[in-house]
């Protein structure tokens, strides 16, 4: 049980410390955020008052509301109820209701395509490793290429290819503009149909890792004694593949969920720049060049909470996993 | 890896000693600092010959070039004889924007690569040398920094630092704070293993200082697999940067190849079909990230000789039924035995 409190407690620390971080950064570097943002504000139409500004200054400093010890803790007051300011480039809408229409998006299509790379590269991996010395081993250093391929690059490519010159995907957005959004099939349909495109570039992108890190695991594990004394046993291939092999094979595959997590995110909200995708990626760059501080804050707050709560189920899964994870801890 | 004996003389040029070749079965064992040099293989050659080429264009490069800010009047022109990469909406030659932006993305690549080694070099081998309470600061630290989704995170700091002080110095120490973290953890767990050893023991009990210790005992040791990290962090910073320029939050005044990628963009390069505009750029920059993983799939094989010897077994196995081919052509022609590799195929079963 000390496993999972252990998991539990760091992922409380990291938690502190992403709020520490969204409440330092602003403060510690140079550029006075508050101003811009209020002065934005004015020209929207909006009523800068007392309230306002303080509000504001709470969330990025440079206010004079007190020490910084008691900034610090009304900002996590603030935090604590959902209260994260104003949006300037979406006024007079609340940051948090931004960020809550455009997280479904974010979450269906990274979600739905790193599970997919996930499953498909561990697979293709375990096959490659499998049966080394073949021409698809030889394939295995081609996936380089693809790995060290920029997100947004190839995005820009398979739009050029298959939505300009086939004409195949529309080239942008989420959705057909003239249709509203809402449960039915029409509009499932086209949000699929426009998905398709940002989905097949992170799962491009994101597949070579997990063949290779697939691919390394399983040819360690082909030497380890165990899979000799199967095959001494007269198991059949299919049976050591997948009861032997693979699964002590993929078991790193599943502790590195944290790490190539990181970097899915990070690619796809740059990739969700190239297709004007209406998810958090899209928002938090929208918020960057308008200087919009509050939803710039608010997005990343929520981008770090949604890695941070999917590497707190993954590790706790993986302590059920591999129990020699528990016991070493 | 289909040629059994990789390195001839164009390929000998490549930082690699030609004494360097694949051992041959039963020959001399490699010693010493030979031990942490790669084995040449034709990949490798092959990423070194992609990473000293780009090297080499973005050095030379905007010597031959003209000026790439130049402004015509034949703006979006399809590749010719007199702009062999076409040119840009504004009719500025795409070749030479790309050899200019190439040295940037390499020149910010390089810093940001040194900057996190040392980074993950000082946090892992230190604080795991140190033990208890740094070690478990330090380790914390890194775990902490390793959840975090590191563009985004650059992607706000870069925002709030307002645009004039946004210099490559600024941009590389982001890039850098925000990737040291995978390796640091690496490293611990490789120098928790390695401080434990007599030498070191012994080293530490004859009075040595603990920075000697862990330069001359610990990292000898750990060489692969910093060389592969650094490997990494370069790859990772010239990927990050390129993201950040496209989306407009690169250094100022810098040019590399993201902030290529962002003119063209913004240039509608891709509605108008001006593929010379934006596939360039992206293509140097894969095929640099091809180049160094290519060099670190041979540093990979120094630190995990099980992926080594499935190479040379490989190899065996090649040669052996090669020979077998031969044996059999050679007996059906009542001819001699194949005499070139014929000690070798006494002992294809090892």
């Amino acid at each position: 049980m000390s496993y999972f409190l252990r998991k539990l407690g760091f992922y409380a620390v990291a938690l502190w410390a992403a709020l520490t971080l969204n409440f330092a950064i602003p403060r510690m570097l140079p550029g006075n955020p508050v101003d811009i943002l209020l002065a934005k504000l004015q020209q929207r139409g909006g009523t800068v008052s007392q309230e306002t500004r303080e509000a504001y200054a709470l969330l990025l400093g440079g206010g004079d509301s007190g020490p910084l010890w008691q900034q610090y803790l009304d900002y996590f007051k603030n935090l604590l109820r959902g209260d994260l300011g104003v949006s300037v480039s979406y006024y007079p809408a609340q940051v948090s209701d931004v960020i809550a229409q455009s997280l479904p998006w974010t979450v269906v299509l990274v979600g739905l395509s790193t599970v997919i790379a996930a499953v498909l590269g561990v697979m293709l991996g375990a096959f490659v490793g499998w049966r080394p010395g073949t021409w698809l081993d030889s394939l295995v250093p081609a996936t380089t290429l693809l790995a060290a391929v920029p997100y947004f690059w190839l995005a820009l490519l398979l739009t050029y290819l298959l939505a300009r010159v086939l004409g195949w995907f529309p080239m942008q957005g989420g959705y057909d503009v003239a249709l509203t959004p809402g449960w039915n099939a029409e509009f499932i349909g086209s949000a699929i149909q426009y998905g398709f495109l940002p989905a097949l570039t992170i799962v491009l992108a994101s597949i070579g890792g997990w063949l290779l890190g697939m691919r390394n695991m399983m040819v360690s594990t082909l030497s380890e004694d165990y899979i000799l004394t199967a095959e001494a046993k007269g198991l059949s291939p299919r049976k050591i593949l997948r009861s032997y092999a693979s699964r002590n094979a993929v078991l790193p595959s599943v502790a590195g969920f944290a790490i190539s997590l990181g970097f899915v995110v990070s690619g796809s909200v740059i990739t969700e720049q190239v297709f004007s995708y209406p998810g958090l990626g899209g928002r938090l760059l929208g918020a960057v060049q308008n200087n919009d501080y509050a939803l710039m804050q608010g997005v990343f707050l929520f981008i770090t909470l949604a890695v941070l709560g999917a590497n707190l189920v993954v590790d706790l899964l993986y302590g059920l996993i591999d129990p020699r994870t528990r016991a070493r801890s | 890896m289909t040629n059994p004996k990789p390195v001839s003389g164009p390929q000998a040029d490549t930082a690699e000693p030609p004494a360097e070749t694949a051992p041959r079965d039963g020959g001399p064992v490699r010693s010493g600092w030979r031990m942490l040099l790669p084995t040449m293989t034709p990949w490798l050659a092959l990423g070194l010959v992609l990473i000293g080429g780009i090297t080499l264009f973005g050095l030379i490069g905007p010597h031959l070039v003209g000026d790439p800010g130049q402004i015509r009047d034949q703006g979006l022109t399809g590749p010719s004889a007199e702009f062999p990469l076409g040119t840009t909406q504004t009719g500025q030659d795409v070749l030479a924007q790309l050899a200019h932006a190439t040295r940037g993305s390499l020149q910010i690549g390089f810093i940001v690569g040194v900057l996190a080694t040392a980074l993950s070099a000082f946090f892992g081998i230190y604080g795991a040398y140190r033990g208890r309470f740094i070690d478990e600061a330090f380790s914390l630290l890194s775990n902490v920094f390793l959840v975090i989704p590191g563009l985004p995170l650059v992607i706000v700091i870069s925002g709030f630092v307002p645009r004039e002080s946004r210099g490559l110095w600024t941009i590389a120490l982001v890039l850098a704070l925000t990737s040291w973290a995978a390796s640091a953890r690496v490293l611990r767990a490789q120098t928790l293993s390695v401080r434990n050893r007599d030498y070191v023991a012994a080293a530490q009990v004859s009075g040595e200082r603990p920075w000697r210790v862990i330069t001359v005992e610990i990292l000898p040791n750990l060489l692969p697999v910093i060389a592969s990290q650094f490997v990494f962090a370069v790859i990772a910073a010239i990927l990050g940067e390129a993201g950040l320029a496209f989306i407009g939050l690169g250094a100022s005044n810098s040019s590399t190849l993201g902030t290529m990628l962002f003119y063209a963009q913004n240039g509608f390069a891709l509605p108008l079909g001006a593929w010379w505009w934006f596939v360039p750029p992206g293509l140097i920059i894969a095929l640099i990230g091809m180049g160094l993983s290519l060099v670190n799939f041979s540093i990979d094989e120094i630190i995990n000789p099980k992926l080594k010897n499935l190479r040379l077994h490989r190899k065996r196995a090649r040669r052996a039924a090669r020979l077998e081919r031969e044996l059999a052509r050679a007996s059906r022609r009542s001819g001699q035995a194949p005499d070139t590799d014929a000690p070798a195929a006494e002992e294809p079963t090892r």
